[in-house]
């Protein structure tokens, strides 16, 4: 009797050996991981005329057909984006010239904040590499970043976004919102 | 060698540690059963994804929809040249299949989850965004908006 359960129980090492074969050979074990984005949806002919947005308030970034990047209108290292767009988002000299900013309500917090009204618009080419081009929207989020944790270490005590719970990094996303547009297409010069 | 000799030893020493080793298997099954995925759809694009230090974690795998973009692998240049393809599911399509490979997606998943559905783009990094940008129209026009740009984080 004893030696008949024995032998059942091998035979389940057996059958569980062979799972874990399987499941081995036909799993993968990377995570997905990537820069998220919302696309803008397809304006309306009525809607598409109510989009004006200040010109302050704008900064384009452009990469051209030969991955060189404008941001401004000047050519750009993109080493330097960085703080172009950290410069840009937060205005602290109140510089006309840098985006408009509003003290804005929100909710869970008991004071007002300066939120800037910024825009980012990120043109390309249809010359453009990918690579590039993911070179320079991770440059920008970057930046959203970094202006996010400083203001998660002001507001909530010296703690970097990421240490935040869901709720506060909420707050906080409204605060430093990352207002990236990307243009439509154009063609402009060739492949 | 006497240890193992006595009749009354022979018996208990072999069967105990078989007793446990189905545990310690089933234990690794549950392991590799809780952390893998199961393999992706063949691979007929070549897709080096680029390096980018903010990426974040897709939280919802199950909620994703890839379309992989890049140059045909070796086996099929022949057929489809080497300029960026597009590869929805196991097979080449072109822009306009994307709509309906979107819709079928859709269909698929509970009402209360289509408006979460991500497309995971997985581009490889010397594509042209000539591509890309057209691949993008064509989402905003099925207004599947929610998309990722896939990359790797850069070994530290």
């Amino acid at each position: 009797m004893a030696r008949r359960k024995f032998e059942a129980i091998g035979s389940t090492a057996d059958i569980a050996f062979l799972l874990l074969c399987y499941f081995l050979m036909t799993t993968t074990m990377g995570e997905q991981t990537g820069l998220q984005r919302r696309l803008p949806p397809i304006p309306d002919e009525k809607t598409a005329q109510d989009q004006k947005v200040n010109r302050r308030n704008i900064i384009i970034v452009r990469i051209n057909s030969a991955d060189r990047l404008f941001a401004g209108n000047e050519a750009m290292d993109i080493s330097l984006l960085k703080e172009k767009i950290k410069l840009f988002l937060s205005n602290p000299a109140d510089d006309p010239s840098l985006p408009e900013k509003e003290y804005k309500e929100i909710e869970g917090l008991n004071h007002k904040v300066l939120v800037s009204k910024g825009v980012i618009s990120l043109q390309n080419d249809r010359g453009t590499s990918y690579q590039a081009y993911i070179a320079v929207q991770n440059e920008l989020v970057k930046a959203v970043n970094e202006l996010r944790d400083e203001f998660s270490m002001r507001e909530f005590g010296g703690k970097k976004f990421f240490a935040l719970s869901e709720a506060e990094q909420d707050i906080v996303k409204k605060a430093v919102p990352q207002n990236i547009s990307e243009a439509e297409p154009k063609d402009t010069g060739k492949r | 060698m006497s240890k193992f000799g006595s009749s009354s030893n022979k018996k208990e020493v072999p069967q105990a540690s078989s007793n446990s080793l189905s545990d310690i298997v089933f234990m690794l099954l549950f392991f590799f059963m809780v952390t893998t995925q199961m393999r992706e759809t063949e691979n007929k694009v070549k897709v080096v994804m680029p390096q980018a230090s903010e990426v974040a974690k897709l939280e919802r795998k199950d909620l994703s929809v890839v379309i992989n973009i890049g140059s045909p692998t070796k086996q099929y240049q022949a057929l489809f040249g080497t300029d960026a393809r597009i590869q929805l599911n196991d097979a080449f399509r072109e822009l306009p299949d994307i709509r309906d490979f979107i819709a079928a997606e859709r269909d698929a998943m509970s009402e209360a989850e289509q408006s979460l559905m991500t497309v995971n783009l997985r581009v490889d990094q010397d594509v042209r965004m000539g591509i890309v940008s057209d691949v993008k129209q064509e989402l905003r026009r099925c207004s599947a908006l929610r998309i990722m740009y896939a990359a790797r984080r850069p070994a530290q």
